[in-house]
């Protein structure tokens, strides 16, 4: 934007000597840069031939190195970023279909495995219901054993004891009357008659 | 002396750094080849050197890079479709000359090289010279039908064909003009108005309290140079990849 007076003075006397040539010299030993009060600078045609070479000479090798250099480096850096990024979205997405998978088998198991402790509570439930009946009735048919052994010999000892009761009758009977008459009944008579009053 | 540092046009002139002539031709480097050549060896290195580690995942400087290659690969993309990417270099390439050059322009003391007209003109031509000769390689005289418009009337026809004939020549002028006027006229206001600040502070203590609002300017100024920096080198690539569109496709 500013140019130094450095460079003012540099340029003082080139721009002296090539505008002496074409306009007259007018302005040295003003001091002033002829330029100055001479044509535009940016509307000079005396500047035209160098800037337009040395545009073509800077821009041309501008280009060049962009075209064979950069560009490629670039476009490589962003498509070997592209590649990457939709690979990892591939590995990404089968990863998440591999856990999917993995999840229903996981379910799947989980079901299964309930219905088999179902079936399993339900078998040992069965087995232990037969096993308490299989049991019981051991127990039962003991205890109705030993309720048959108890009463056939409750049956024997009352046989044993009605028998003795008719013999103790007896004895009894001789004893009272012999008490109240003084005789002897014979064995027979008395049996008879308890017999008869027993009947 | 005063009068040198608030001439505004001072910034302009082409002195000559290492005076050349050749064939009776004034072809001397001078501070505008020598902004030349800075502008595209800091455009080349910073593309070059902040790609260099190929990152994966990009740091701010090769992001940047990136985006202003992605940027223009799209502008392109969007307006000339896929067949124009093999123009991709020459719009990528005088997208980031414009812009560096325009960038660097904005430091005090450097030389703007697109301030000046023969610079933009020269970068216009070689735009429409592109069009042209692809355009007549690519489609032959077919490439004429670009000043022939669709379902025009045709009593029509020869008023449209000069229209379209005036608006194609006319295109290289609009596209050095716009660029060379936006940077001319902005670094001379932006000349003037630090003059100011210069020369009323030369007057004394109510002087530096008075050129506290030209200060402010020249700094909201630059802030909008700034903006028109980046505008004009989109704008001048836009419309690069609109007239390689019309060398594609020249029927409307």
């Amino acid at each position: 934007m500013f140019v130094t007076s450095a460079f003012a003075q540099e340029s003082a006397p080139a721009a002296d000597t090539s505008h002496a040539a074409t306009e007259g010299d007018t302005h040295s030993g003003t001091g002033v840069p002829a330029e100055a009060h001479g044509v535009f600078p940016p509307f000079d045609p005396a500047t035209f031939p160098s800037q337009l070479l040395w545009l073509a000479i800077s821009f041309g090798l501008f280009y060049l190195f962009l075209k064979r250099v950069v560009m490629p480096r670039v476009g490589g850096i962003i498509d070997v970023r592209n590649d990457r990024i939709s690979r990892d979205l591939d590995q990404a997405a089968r990863l998440k279909a591999e856990a999917d998978a993995a999840v229903a088998a996981y379910e799947q198991e989980l079901a299964e495995a309930k219905k088999n402790a179902n079936s399993i509570g339900q078998q040992a439930a069965d087995a232990a219901k037969a096993d308490a009946e299989a049991a019981r009735r051991k127990v039962e048919t003991a205890l109705d054993e030993k309720l048959g052994e108890a009463e056939a010999r409750i049956s024997s000892i009352k046989a044993n004891a009605m028998k003795e009761v008719s013999g103790i009758a007896e004895d009894t009977t001789s004893a009272i009357v012999e008490a109240l008459f003084g005789g002897k009944a014979s064995k027979a008579e008395i049996a008879a008659a308890v017999k008869s009053v027993a009947g | 002396m005063a009068a040198d540092k608030v001439d505004p046009i001072h910034q302009f002139h082409i002195t000559k750094l290492i005076p050349i002539n050749i064939g009776g031709y004034d072809l001397s480097f001078t501070n505008s080849a020598l902004f030349m050549v800075t502008t595209v060896v800091v455009a080349a290195a910073f593309l070059f050197l902040t790609t260099s580690s190929r990152s994966l995942v990009p740091g701010r400087l090769q992001s940047v890079s990136e985006m202003a290659y992605e940027f223009v690969g799209n502008m392109l993309r969007d307006a000339a479709g896929t067949q124009g990417m093999k123009f991709f270099p020459l719009v990528f390439s005088l997208f980031m000359f414009v812009l560096v050059a325009n960038l660097l322009g904005l430091f005090p003391y450097f030389f703007t090289i697109t301030s000046h007209i023969i610079v933009t003109f020269g970068l216009a031509v070689l735009v429409i010279a592109t069009v042209i000769i692809y355009g007549f390689m690519k489609h032959g005289l077919g490439f004429l039908k670009l000043f022939v418009p669709h379902g025009v009337p045709v009593y029509l026809m020869p008023l449209v064909v000069l229209i379209e004939v005036i608006s194609f020549v006319s295109r290289p002028v609009s596209l050095s003009v716009r660029l060379f006027a936006n940077m001319l006229a902005g670094h001379i206001t932006l000349k003037v108005f630090s003059g100011f600040v210069v020369s009323l502070s030369a007057l004394g203590a109510l002087g530096i309290a008075g050129s506290i609002l030209p200060l402010a300017m020249a700094v909201a100024l630059t802030a909008l140079e700034l903006l028109v920096a980046f505008l004009q080198a989109y704008v001048f690539a836009v419309l690069t990849c609109m007239y390689l569109n019309d060398a594609l496709h020249p029927g409307h």
